[in-house]
């Protein structure tokens, strides 16, 4: 299919159907300009681009120099024949001292590209057709078609409060319309000389209220209760911090990594597996990807946080970690990057993720929220210590296919005559489990 | 049987008409909370403008605030690496192997690190020699955080760099060289093949360089005697596991005689299996560790040992041989010698006398008897130095012959005996430069000190035996700018190659023989078939190589004839007056370490005193000096002080403390203490031993007099009485132990229900735990393997971040040790004449006041006594918040956060095994020890919270090394094996008396330990049943 041509993520969920439009918008157009400057060519560019980005991707980029320089027009720059003895075996060209050859090698090495002889000459042809498109501007209609978009749902907003506006003028010209036929009735009556009785002075009614001594007392306890309650509820919230949501030093989108492209929460916080930390990802695991993501795609910018926004964090993260993006190469010069730790567990509880997502194969997100769906992370649970207890009451113990609790379950069957037991059961809610 | 027995743990219990044992028994804190203090004098709170109102105003807004304040939670950096190390993963901990060799301490270990840091040292079980660290070897790793560590290279005082260093230092090396003085290296014994081969390089290359070695604490005659027999400068191996009779000198084995890490192979002679266990018979002057294991101790003065051993030789040789001793010794040594010479090659003799003749007898004794025991085919390399040499050295400097010294790993000034003179002898030296860890005593003296770093910080080899090799491979990067000795010398040699590619080499080439170096540094250790120390020394004294190693007739005849001259000049040894003994500490050691805090307090094995050196002296002695010592109000130890004189030298008041079982007319001293330089504050505790070390000599002739003042002692053992209940210890001896039924030395508690008697875990007060299913965790301790050498204390220390309070808390009894080892003393020298007494008249009250008399050589039991994890709990019954609990697996737990101090489980624990965290104990200028500064900060173990003030604490059976085993099983679902389960203690433990292990697995070694007829549980009649359990110590008694 064709998809959007700047993006290198692999699976983009495309959650905005105008963004959408747009693409295929400009595929068409694209498809159009590339098929006007194929013609003098033998490739097809269509074809080339998917074996482009299978085999090209990982170290190519048309418009920017990765691993290996950019490639847009890359046909013009060197002759055919060259090319396809370069891209079947470069070093094996590199060896031979051809001239061209040696001075690309010395610009790049000691990267040593992939040779592949499994590509045909048409295959070459057909990638150099798709290099050799002429990079597409952003078209202009596409913002004016935007700025539609959004004046649609300005007018949108004008409807409702018109219609509002409207309700509340024809229910204040019922009340006036009501007021004046009882004043005309009123009237009429008048004429009619009907009298009106006088009215009595009333008690008022808190006079009445203090001298119910019972409702006084009733009131009193209820008020007393109601602060106590309240109290009772600010003071436990003392310390609790559901909802902290401090502000990062690198926005990092949760919704992006492990919502749109799906990653494992363990490929980064891999530590989870086997330590008591989830551990933060030191940033090398951050330049696996974005080694070769130097931007987000267009797509995955929203109303709130614009792709210049996401490019600049990008460039946040290269800057800590010292990648120079021109010359694709590490400067040395790091910078630590200081997190706001979000989850703070007191230093007298003891916690251990390895035992909660390895051995009790707990999702992530039961503790942590839908993480996939934040932009920014907050904290989901209240991580109180009725909280835990609470999950260790409820959950069950993983005991199946783990040889430790062979024997324990075998025994417990057998004793008691049960398949399951929670984790309470075995022990879990006993003080020192967590606190040594 | 051995509830009639009588222990008494102090001098002042056994004073009838003492109100403070009895205060004692009845007060489980010595001292009243301390209002006053708390609140200040009446006068200025009289004179204070600040009236009661006041006073709960502000108490009132300060509430206020800091409620307000506290609803804030503070922000909380989290800062990942940039590129994370491979082989570090946050949160879980990695352990090498390395070896420390620091010229007193040699051993194989292991260290744990975590996030980097190292925090704990753990025995290497893959060595075959010291591969058990002792207290000072774990308490070690302090060091390496030690805030008064030199943290670059200074010149007169200054920090300068490396390469100003360098530039001087390589000049003075020129000139030197050009004007034909010496260049020497004074260095500790290292040991290292590598560091060998490392000077013999920079010696060929300066030309004129001297290499002396020198030992704080001297085996110079035992190093002289193996020399003369065996042609190289080493000493003799001994493995006393395969002993069955053990006869002793004053050698304390046990401790640090020769280097130490005999311990191990002697604890396992000592559990009787089959009936069998060695024999161990005792002559020494001091009561020692080694005396204290010992079946039969004889005190005796130095120079009796002499006599005694002469007179050994004789009976063991059919001789008749001169001298004076006692008729009750001379009997004594004649049934040493019987048993000796009926045991035949399974018997060893040793000795720690500091006597070249003594040395040589009794290596011709073990060599007469054939003895398996002894190794003198691979012998130790781990004590080298040279008494001649230093004290050529010495004249040498005051000659002015000396051009460059310099110095690695030894204080000199601090330990020398003729410091003085070695300080003159230094200023007159043209160069001097000490590689140093402080700017201790000798550091301040030199010219330069060069910053060198802790041997975790360090790489190097080591050849602790005679082709037992280790490695010593660096644990974290170099905290300061620091470079070790054997790095600068490649550096002066003008090599660019460092010291691990040197090492590397060196074992590749000689060492490995084709074996790989990765797996070489990942055992830490490596028995190979080559031996390049002693090729080396054999070289350096290859005159007597070829004299005494061709084993011809008339070599054999000269030998014989020496060991008679040996024997003869012996039994001459007479003395006048009294004699000192100084000795090391098990804490202190050679005093390298004296800024440890850890092993400043870890108690005194023998007289549980902490912080302190003092003399120890008999009864008969002190009373004839009119010395005391006693308790006052307080529950603290008091005593007088004396002052010293020998050979000219004095020193003055020295504290002297009444030690039942010191030989009369001998006096002990320890080394180690007095440290001036290098040292914070607190440490500068107890006085200097070396100026009294004439001659290298450890017994001197002493003039000794009461001086005035009172001394302080911080003393513990007065509060672990056991208030006089007399079941907490059990022994018996061999031969009961091998003809009567258990019942009758080691009765189970019974107790009457419905007029039956039944054991006393079958009546039942309280609902059982059912503990069935899963783990149960008993842990077991064996009172014959126990030498009380204290690593588990320190082991559980570093493992539980149990805090330092110093030495006037101790005094007050508010120690935090979590595990203490009990010293027990019994009132008759033989068990078996005790019992007698009490069965000539049982029930008699005359016969128990004469059982509480002391006794002039008293026997001695070790008992490790931590929480013992009842399964029904005294502690949990009256704790009001519930703040201890039972656990299913058996522990006992102690939950910090939820204590509110009340301290009513410390009153109702039988045990008192419970600390209370009197103050903040941590970042606290009031307790300026480690955990009050960053550095020290970085030993505490991040899965141990740091108890806060006003808390209980106590052993928790280190559940988070239990939990961790578990977890690991589980992560990796498989089954526990056994002996996956381990304590600090018990991994610490080298000569296996403490051991751990879950009893539901009834195949595991605990449940057969459990099983065991010597099995009993302390107090076990209060039914609390424990789930620590012990085994009753036994006695080989037996006389030939």
């Amino acid at each position: 299919m064709i998809d959007n041509t700047y993006s290198n993520m692999k699976k983009v969920v495309h959650r905005n159907s105008i963004s959408r439009i747009l693409g295929i918008g400009l595929a068409f157009l694209l498809f159009f300009t590339t098929s006007l400057f194929a013609q003098d060519q033998a490739g097809d560019p269509a074809e080339g681009k998917s074996l482009f980005n299978t085999y090209c991707a990982a170290c190519h980029h048309l418009d920017r120099k990765m691993t290996g320089p950019a490639l847009r027009g890359v046909a013009e720059k060197h002759d055919r024949e060259w090319l396809q003895k370069w891209i079947k075996n470069s070093q094996a060209l590199i060896k031979s001292g051809d001239e061209e050859a040696v001075k690309i090698w010395e610009e790049y090495k000691p990267a040593v590209m992939t040779a592949f002889p499994q590509l045909s000459d048409q295959d070459i042809d057909n990638i150099l057709a798709y290099t050799s498109a002429p990079k597409e501007e952003k078209p202009a209609a596409d913002v004016a078609g935007a700025k539609t978009a959004e004046g649609g749902a300005a007018q949108g907003g004008v409807g409702n409060e018109i219609i509002l506006g409207a309700l509340i003028l024809v229910f204040g010209v019922l009340v006036v319309m009501l007021f004046l036929v009882n004043k005309t009735l009123r009237r009429i009556a008048e004429a009619n000389g009907v009298v009106f009785p006088e009215q009595e002075k009333r008690m008022p009614l808190w006079k009445a209220f203090v001298k119910n001594q019972f409702l006084v007392l009733v009131s009193v306890i209820f008020l007393l209760l109601a602060s106590a309650y309240f109290a009772f509820g600010y003071f436990m919230q003392v310390g609790v911090d559901q909802g902290y949501q401090p502000i990062q030093p690198i926005h990092y989108s949760h919704r992006i990594h492990a919502g749109d492209n799906g990653i494992d929460c363990k490929y980064c916080h891999s530590s989870a597996r086997t330590s008591k930390h989830s551990g933060i990802p030191s940033l090398n695991v951050c330049m696996n990807c974005h080694k070769s993501i130097p931007e987000v795609a267009e797509e995955t910018a929203t109303a709130e946080y614009s792709k210049e926004f996401y490019d600049g964090e990008i460039a946040k993260l290269y800057k800590a970690v010292g990648w120079d993006v021109e010359n694709q190469r590490y400067t040395g010069e790091t910078q630590a990057v200081e997190w706001v730790r979000i989850h703070n567990l007191p230093d007298f509880a003891y916690f251990n993720h390895s035992q909660h997502v390895t051995v009790g194969r707990i999702a992530c997100q039961e503790c942590h929220g839908p993480i996939q769906e934040m932009e920014i992370v907050h904290q989901e649970a209240p991580l109180t210590m009725g909280w835990c207890i609470n999950c260790h009451r409820e959950t069950n113990v993983k005991m199946e296919g783990n040889e430790y609790y062979k024997k324990i379950h075998e025994e417990l069957s057998k004793k008691y005559g049960v398949e399951e037991v929670t984790a309470a059961q075995l022990g879990a809610t006993e003080c020192a489990k967590c606190h040594y | 049987m051995a509830s009639n027995k009588k222990y008494w743990s102090s001098v002042e219990e056994l004073n009838p008409n003492s109100s403070i044992a009895e205060t004692l028994k009845q007060n489980e804190f010595v001292e009243e909370i301390p209002n006053d203090e708390f609140l200040g004098d009446k006068d200025s709170l009289g004179s204070s403008s600040t009236s009661r109102r006041d006073f709960l105003k502000y108490v009132g807004f300060s509430t206020a605030a800091a409620s307000l304040a506290a609803c804030e939670g503070p922000v909380k950096k989290s800062i990942p690496y940039v590129v994370q190390p491979e082989s570090i993963i946050p949160g879980k901990a990695n352990y090498y192997a390395t070896t420390i060799a620091d010229g007193y301490d040699f051993a194989s270990i292991l260290i744990k690190t975590r996030e980097g840091r190292p925090i704990k040292v753990e025995n290497n079980t893959d060595a075959k020699v010291n591969g058990g660290a002792n207290a000072r070897v774990h308490a070690s790793i302090l060091g390496l955080y030690d805030s008064m560590r030199v943290q670059g290279p200074k010149a007169n005082g200054e920090y300068v760099s490396w390469e100003d260093l360098d530039k001087s230092v390589m000049a003075g090396l020129n000139s030197a060289n050009a004007a034909g003085k010496q260049i020497v290296l004074l260095t500790q014994t290292y040991a290292s093949p590598s560091t060998k081969k490392l000077i013999a390089e920079f010696s060929s290359k300066f030309g004129n360089v001297k290499h002396v070695q020198y030992d704080a604490i001297s085996e110079d005659a035992a190093l002289n005697a193996f020399e003369a027999s065996y042609g190289t400068r080493a000493l003799a191996d001994y493995d006393f596991s395969k002993a069955e009779v053990i006869v002793s000198f004053g050698a304390d084995f046990l401790g640090d005689w020769q280097g130490g890490g005999f311990d191990s192979g002697y604890a396992k002679g000592r559990i009787p299996s089959e009936g069998k266990m060695s024999r161990h018979i005792q002559f020494e002057s001091n009561l020692s560790l080694t005396g204290a294991s010992a079946d039969k101790r004889i005190p005796l003065t130095a120079s009796q040992q002499k006599v005694a051993l002469a007179k050994f030789y004789g009976f063991l040789n059919g001789k008749s041989v001169g001298g004076e001793l006692p008729a009750k010794v001379e009997e004594a040594v004649k049934n040493a010698a019987a048993q000796v010479a009926r045991a035949g090659r399974n018997a060893v003799v040793v000795t720690g006398i500091n006597d070249v003749d003594a040395q040589k007898v009794v290596l011709s004794i073990n060599e007469t008897i054939g003895s398996v025991v002894v190794d003198t085919e691979n012998p130790r390399y781990t004590r080298q130095g040279n008494a001649a040499q230093v004290n050529a050295l010495v004249k040498d400097m005051n000659a002015g012959n000396v051009g460059v010294l310099i110095t690695s790993g030894v204080n000199p000034v601090y330990s020398l005996p003729n410091a003085a003179e070695f300080e003159a002898g230094l200023s007159k030296v043209g160069l001097s430069v000490a590689f140093s860890l402080k700017e201790d005593e000798t550091a301040a003296k030199t010219g330069y000190i060069a910053a060198a770093p802790h041997y975790l910080e360090s790489w190097g080899d080591t050849e602790i035996k005679k082709g037992h090799y280790g490695l010593m491979q660096s644990t974290i990067r170099p905290l300061f700018n620091t470079r070790q000795f054997q790095d600068s010398l490649l550096k002066w040699m003008g090599s660019d190659v460092s010291y691990h590619d040197y090492i590397k080499d060196a074992w590749t080439s000689s060492i490995l023989g084709g074996s790989s170096w990765g797996s070489a540094l990942h055992d830490g250790v490596f028995v190979g078939s080559g031996n390049v120390i002693a090729e080396e020394n054999s070289e350096e004294t290859s005159e007597t190589t070829t004299d005494a190693e061709p084993v011809d007739s008339v070599n054999a005849e000269a030998a014989v004839a020496s060991v008679a001259t040996a024997v003869r000049n012996l039994s001459g040894a007479t003395t006048k007056g009294m004699e000192l003994v100084l000795y090391p500490k098990t804490s202190m050691g050679d005093g390298q370490q004296a800024n440890n805090p850890w092993l400043q307090e870890l108690p005194d094995p023998i007289t549980r005193n902490t912080w302190d050196n003092y003399i120890t002296i008999s009864l008969a002695d002190a009373e004839s000096l009119g010395l005391e010592n006693y308790t006052v109000s307080n529950g603290g130890l008091n005593g007088d002080y004396v002052k010293l004189t020998v050979n000219g030298v004095v020193l003055d008041k020295v504290p002297a403390l009444i030690q039942p079982g010191q030989a009369k007319g001998t006096i002990g001293l320890s080394f180690g203490y007095g440290r001036s330089l290098g040292v914070k504050e607190e440490m500068k505790t107890g006085v200097n031993a070396y100026p009294l070390y004439v001659g290298f000599n450890n017994t001197q002739e002493v003039k000794i007099e009461k001086v005035s003042g009172t001394h302080e002692f911080a003393s513990v053992q007065m509060k672990s009485t056991m208030d006089g209940r007399n079941d907490i210890l059990r022994e018996t001896s061999l031969e009961i132990f091998n003809t009567k039924n258990s019942h009758e030395w080691n009765p189970q508690p019974e107790v009457s229900v419905n007029h039956q008697e039944v054991p006393i875990a079958e009546a039942d007060l309280w609902t059982k735990f059912d503990s069935s299913i899963g783990h149960h965790f008993n842990l077991s301790i064996d009172l014959n393997a126990c030498t009380g050498c204290g690593a588990c204390v320190i082991a559980c220390h570093a493992e539980n971040n149990v805090p330092v309070v110093g030495k006037s808390e101790v005094r007050k009894y508010r120690d935090m040790h979590w595990l203490r080892i009990d010293r027990y003393y019994s009132s008759e020298e033989t068990f078996d004449g005790d019992a007698a007494k009490v069965e000539a008249a049982p029930n008699s009250i005359s016969t128990y006041h004469e059982l509480e008399h002391p006794s002039e050589n008293p026997q001695v039991a070790f008992q490790p006594v931590m929480c013992q994890h009842c399964n029904h709990a005294p502690c949990e019954t009256v704790c009001p918040v519930a703040a201890t609990s039972h656990g299913k697996q058996g522990q006992n737990q102690m939950i910090y956060n939820r204590c509110v101090g009340t301290r009513y489980c410390a009153n109702n624990c039988p045990y008192k095994v419970r600390r209370f965290n009197w103050f903040l104990y941590s970042e606290n200028d009031e307790f300026d020890f480690h955990m009050n500064d960053d550095l020290g900060r970085m030993v505490l173990n991040p899965d141990v919270t740091v108890r806060s003030r006003g808390v209980m604490e106590k052993c928790s059976m280190c559940i988070q090394m239990t939990q961790k085993t578990i977890l690991d099983a589980k992560r990796e679902g498989r089954v526990i094996k056994d002996g996956e389960f381990k304590t600090a203690c018990s991994a610490a433990c080298s000569t296996g008396a403490i051991k751990f292990g879950d009893v539901n697995d009834k195949e595991s070694e605990i449940v057969e330990l459990k099983e065991n007829n010597r099995m009993y549980h302390l107090l076990g009649f209060k039914g609390t049943q424990p789930n620590v359990f012990y085994h009753t110590k036994v006695r080989n008694t037996e006389e030939a």
